[in-house]
Order: C-alpha cells, then sequence, then structure tokens
C-alpha cells in the first residue's frame, strides 16, 4: 500500500514541479564540495523546526495508534501506555463483525459517492457560470459563494436546525405554501442523510468554485476563439477545449474534497448525533464514540480503516483522472 | 467578448444575427441562473443576521421579515450578558493567530530547504510529508492527545497551537512556489559570498510573500473555525475558542429565543467575512498553486 500512495503522491509532485528544476540542479554541479555540504547542512537546520514538530506530533502518533489498534489499550491504560497486550487484528475482526460499524461505513460510502460529483458539479457549473457570465460584482458573487465554507460549522447547525425545524422552520413553511406536508427532517431517518449531503454540497462548492475559476481564467480566450472560428458550437468547445485543460484542477479539487468527506464528522456530530437510528452515523463517528468509551484499540483501528479508505480513494482518483498521455 | 463577436462576424456572415441572439439569450439565462443560485447559497446565512436584528418575540414569524424595519440591537449586547464572548473571542484571536503566524515561519523555512537544497533523502521525507496529508484527524487524535497530556497542557490554549505548527500541508504549500522561483538570483548572492541563511532571508523569503499570505489566509478560516480538536483538548470555559463559545451559548438557550443565539453567530462569522474580503485574491492564487503549471 505504502508505494501505492507514494508513486500516486510522486507523481502530483511533479505535475506540479516545472521540469526547470532539474536541469538547475545540474547546472549547479560545478558548486564546489565544501559549498554544497555547507548548504545542505543549512538545509537540515531550515527544516529542523518542522521537521521536530512533524515528528512528534504526526509520525509518532501515526505510529502510536497504528500499534494500538493491534492492541487491547483502553482508558485506563493511559498512565502505562506499554503495559497492553498485543492482540493482532482482533481490534479489526470486531469491527468487520460490529453491525454498527458496517451501518457507519455504508453511511460514509454513501454519502462520499453522492456529495463528491454533486459538490464538484455544481462548484463547476457555478464558476463556469461566472466565468463567462458576469463581468461587474464578481467579488460580490464570489464571496456570496464563499460564506459558507468561512463559516464555523456551529453556526452552520443552528442556522440549519432551525430552517428545518418541522413546525416552526421556514422550510417547512415554505413546503406548506405549495400544499405540501414537509417531514421532520432531521428526525427522519429517510432524509437524515440527505440533508447533510445537501449540507455539505452548500458548504463546500465555494471552494471548488474559487479553484475553478481560478483554472477558467488561466486559459487564454485565443483558445476558445480559435475554436469556435472551426465552427465548434459552445458545447463543444466546453468539452474540448475547456474541460480538458481544466482537469488538474479538478483532480485537485476531487482529492482534496474526497480527504474531507471521508472524514465526515462535523455535520452529524452537530446535528444529529449520528442519529436517528445511525442513519447519519459516519465512520470517523464511530471512531469517536468508542474513543468516547475508552476503548482507544478499537477507535485506533477504526480510525486506521478510514486512512487506508482516504489512501484508496486519492489514488484511484489519480488514476482516472490524471492527464493521459 | 467583443472582439470574438467581431472576428466572427469578419469570417462568417450568414447565420450571424441568430447566433448573437442565442449568445445574448445564453448570457441572460446564465446571469438569471446564477443570481438565483446565489441567494439561495447565501440565504441561510442572510436570514440569520436578519433574524439576529428581531425582538426575540417575533424570531419565529412566518415569512420572516427580510429587511428589519428597526432593528433590534438588544440580542447583541445580550450575548456579553449570556457568555464570557469577548474571552471567546480574545481566545479565538490568540490560538489562531499563533498558530497562522508559527506555521508560516517553520513552513517557509522547511517549504525552501524542500525546494532549493538537495540533501540526502529528501525525496523520501518528502513523500512521507506528502502522504500524511491523507491522514485523518481522528486517527492520530488518541496519541496527540496522551503527548498533550504528558506535557501538561491539557485543557490549555497551548494544546491546540503546538501539534499543528508543524503543518505538512503549509511545507507543501511553501516548497510548489519555491520550485518556480528562478535559482540565478541565489546563485549570483552565493558569487558574491552570501552564506545559504543570508540567502534565504535576504532574497528568497522576501520574494514569498505572496504565498505567506496565501497561507497565512487559508490557515485562519481553518483554525479560527476549528472544532474537533478544541473538542476534545479544552474543557474550561475560560479557555473555549468561538466555535465552543457558540455551542455553550446555544445551551444557554436551548429552548429560548434564536435570535440572541443568531446574533453571536453573526458575531463569530464577521471577523471571516472581513479577512476573506480583503484577502480573496490570495486565496484564489493559493488554491490554484497545487493544480496548475
Amino acid at each position: 500500500m505504502p508505494t501505492e500512495t507514494l508513486a500516486g503522491r510522486r507523481e502530483a509532485v511533479q505535475l506540479g514541479a516545472p521540469g526547470p528544476e532539474r536541469r538547475a540542479e545540474r547546472r549547479r554541479f560545478p558548486l564546489r564540495r565544501s559549498a554544497r555540504s555547507r548548504q545542505a547542512r543549512a538545509a537540515w537546520v531550515l527544516a529542523a523546526p518542522f521537521l521536530a514538530l512533524f515528528a512528534a506530533f504526526m509520525l509518532l502518533p501515526l505510529a502510536w495508534s497504528l500499534f494500538m489498534g493491534l492492541s487491547d489499550t483502553q482508558s485506563a491504560d493511559l498512565r502505562t501506555p506499554l503495559a497492553v497486550s498485543f492482540i493482532g487484528f482482533d481490534n479489526y475482526v470486531r469491527l468487520f463483525q460490529d453491525d454498527q460499524f458496517i451501518t457507519a461505513l455504508r453511511n460514509t460510502a454513501v454519502f462520499v459517492l453522492v456529495c463528491l460529483p454533486l459538490t464538484l458539479a455544481c462548484g463547476l457549473i457555478a464558476a463556469v457560470a461566472l466565468d463567462g457570465g458576469i463581468r461587474r460584482f464578481r467579488a460580490v458573487f464570489r464571496v456570496g459563494f464563499y460564506l459558507p465554507v468561512i463559516t464555523s460549522i456551529v453556526a452552520v447547525a443552528v442556522v440549519w436546525k432551525t430552517l428545518l425545524d418541522p413546525h416552526s422552520g421556514l422550510v417547512n413553511t415554505v413546503l406548506a405554501w405549495f400544499g405540501i406536508q414537509g417531514p421532520a427532517w432531521l428526525a427522519d431517518t429517510r432524509f437524515a442523510l440527505p440533508v447533510m449531503i445537501v449540507m455539505a454540497v452548500w458548504r463546500n462548492l465555494g471552494t471548488v468554485m474559487i479553484i475553478m475559476l481560478a483554472g477558467l481564467q488561466s486559459i487564454p480566450d485565443s483558445l476558445k476563439e480559435a475554436a469556435e472560428l472551426d465552427g465548434a458550437g459552445p458545447w463543444q468547445r466546453f468539452w474540448r477545449v475547456t474541460f480538458p485543460l481544466l482537469r488538474p484542477a479538478l483532480l485537485l479539487t476531487a482529492v482534496t474534497t474526497g480527504i474531507g468527506y471521508l472524514q465526515f464528522f462535523d455535520e452529524p456530530f452537530v446535528m444529529t448525533g449520528g442519529g436517528p437510528l445511525d442513519s447519519t452515523l459516519s465512520a470517523t463517528m464511530y471512531a469517536y464514540k468508542q474513543f468516547g468509551n475508552g476503548n482507544y484499540g478499537v477507535a485506533s483501528a477504526a480510525g486506521y480503516v478510514v486512512f487506508v479508505l482516504i489512501v484508496a480513494l486519492t489514488v484511484l482518483q489519480f488514476r482516472v483522472l490524471r492527464e493521459k498521455e | 467578448m467583443t472582439s470574438t463577436v467581431l472576428s466572427s462576424r469578419a469570417k462568417t456572415p450568414s447565420g450571424l444575427r441568430a447566433r448573437v441572439a442565442a449568445r445574448i439569450a445564453g448570457r441572460i439565462l446564465a446571469v438569471v441562473a446564477l443570481v438565483a443560485s446565489a441567494v439561495l447559497v447565501a440565504l441561510p446565512i442572510v436570514w440569520a443576521i436578519s433574524t439576529s436584528l428581531r425582538t426575540p418575540a417575533t424570531s419565529y414569524d412566518q415569512p420572516p421579515a427580510w429587511l428589519p424595519t428597526d432593528p433590534v440591537w438588544t440580542n447583541y449586547s445580550a450575548v456579553f450578558t449570556a457568555v464570557p464572548l469577548l474571552t471567546f473571542f480574545i481566545n479565538s484571536v490568540v490560538v489562531t493567530g499563533l498558530i497562522v503566524v508559527l506555521q508560516l515561519i517553520t513552513s517557509t523555512m522547511s517549504g525552501y530547504a524542500f525546494a532549493m537544497v538537495r540533501f540526502r533523502g529528501r525525496n523520501a521525507i518528502f513523500a512521507m510529508v506528502l502522504a500524511t496529508l491523507m491522514v485523518p484527524a481522528q486517527t492520530t487524535i488518541i496519541p496527540v492527545y496522551i503527548i498533550i497530556s504528558r506535557l501538561g497542557l491539557v485543557d490549555s490554549r497551548a494544546s491546540l497551537v503546538l501539534p499543528v505548527i508543524g503543518g505538512a500541508f503549509g511545507t507543501f504549500l511553501m516548497r510548489q512556489y519555491f520550485l518556480q522561483m528562478p535559482r540565478e538570483l541565489g546563485e549570483a548572492a552565493r558569487v558574491d559570498g552570501a552564506g545559504p541563511f543570508r540567502v534565504f532571508r535576504q532574497i528568497y523569503a522576501p520574494l514569498a510573500m505572496a504565498p505567506m499570505a496565501t497561507l497565512a489566509v487559508l490557515n485562519f478560516s481553518a483554525y479560527w473555525n476549528e472544532f474537533f480538536r478544541p473538542l476534545i483538548f479544552l474543557q474550561d470555559s475560560s479557555n473555549f475558542t468561538l466555535p465552543l463559545g457558540l455551542v455553550t451559548l446555544q445551551g444557554n438557550f436551548g429552548t429560548g429565543s434564536v435570535s440572541i443565539v443568531l446574533a453571536g453567530i453573526v458575531l463569530a462569522l464577521l471577523p471571516s467575512i472581513v479577512v476573506f474580503a480583503f484577502t480573496q485574491k490570495y486565496l484564489v492564487e493559493g488554491v490554484a498553486v497545487g493544480s496548475f503549471r
């Protein structure tokens, strides 16, 4: 698994890294050996603060939780974290035999598979409309679409809960004008997860829009004009000229949004607490609940399952969306 | 746009009128759709602002009065008496400010090192740094919590700052920018006898102001609204940052007026709006850097 990831990632780096780097490195060859080692030493000094903190708060915890996932650590073991017994993959076996975890995985899968394409499509449409339709007030629109992104999830929860209130909420009031009786959105097992999906699209489409807009504006007008002169209609121009050039931006947003969505936690935590009847329980929320119950081993194992899923999704997206050569 | 029309007129005179008409119709359609969807997206927040200016008794009026004819500002003063909002605000400023500034320093230095200097193990270490961008917070939270408690930092503002100073994303972002910078500048200075630290401090770091602004804006909006780690690390309300403070506020008014809670929400949102309105240029550049060129 690690080699897979690194290969995928390395390509991403090279996508972003321009060729001149390698050329310049060859050019620097004539530098004297002492000067080069002096530079290397300076590099280590410059990177040291980052590397020290990164090792202490990322690499060490990552290795530690891998170990914890293979042990029977409970909250009572905190004082002597190494005096626990190694139980192999028992936690993972326990996870996959737990119906609640399977439900959590299924909810997470539905959430990601519906929400990710929807967010990308909405963000892309908003960006295209903003790029082609409007010159003036573009900044105002950008702020409008980006407002939900910069709003704290707690605030979002309060506002949405009030809007979705079954009796006095705005949503059901508007539905009642059309003679429709709205459901009790968040208390209904059929509607709670779809509401989370709509909310997540609403919260994240601003990010996608901003990246896509930057991508669209970096495409020279002359390309589209040339295609138009060759007789391409707007639809063809978009799919044959614009879209392929947006592919790197799309890959970036798909990967970062996908990573965020698989960690789906804030929305159900503040809106439903995972309910009703676990219908919005996500995998990370399951881990959090196990953590709260003191089952650190199971919680760590669940966290690692999510990590592996993220790696798999990321690799898949690089495979599918990478520029074909 | 006009130039396109002119050039197509020059080349293809036939069918021109229909094409122009179709284009204008398309444009109008796009504008209408855009305005409608922007309104729809901004609606919940506009509703929050307008309701925060209504008396608690009229909070739930349907349909809501979108423009409060006589705005009530008492909700805003009520927030400050209901919870120590000023304390939450100061905590958020201190925590977010420290994270932004300290991460800027470490990321600029490490990003430069990874981009401009070749040293043993560089690529392997950087690949590892990139891979950790995929690690969910929930995977490492327990060991981080244990480390924090060993350091005696549980329930302190420092517990939020210290673990994220060495940010993988910041290092990645800064490296991408430094890769695009010309190497000749540093070489010229080196020939003139400048040491490696001087080359970094006096030549390259000042050139990296734009990406540093980008990283600052991105980190501000991420950590100003952060919810998960404060929820785990903080216990005493005197250490709470704004998002946790809002939960407290919500709890105080669980069954009462939503107007006062919304006033608190609007107050917490204001700094984000101001920062975003003035810095969106850097944000756009920043999110684009990983994907282009």
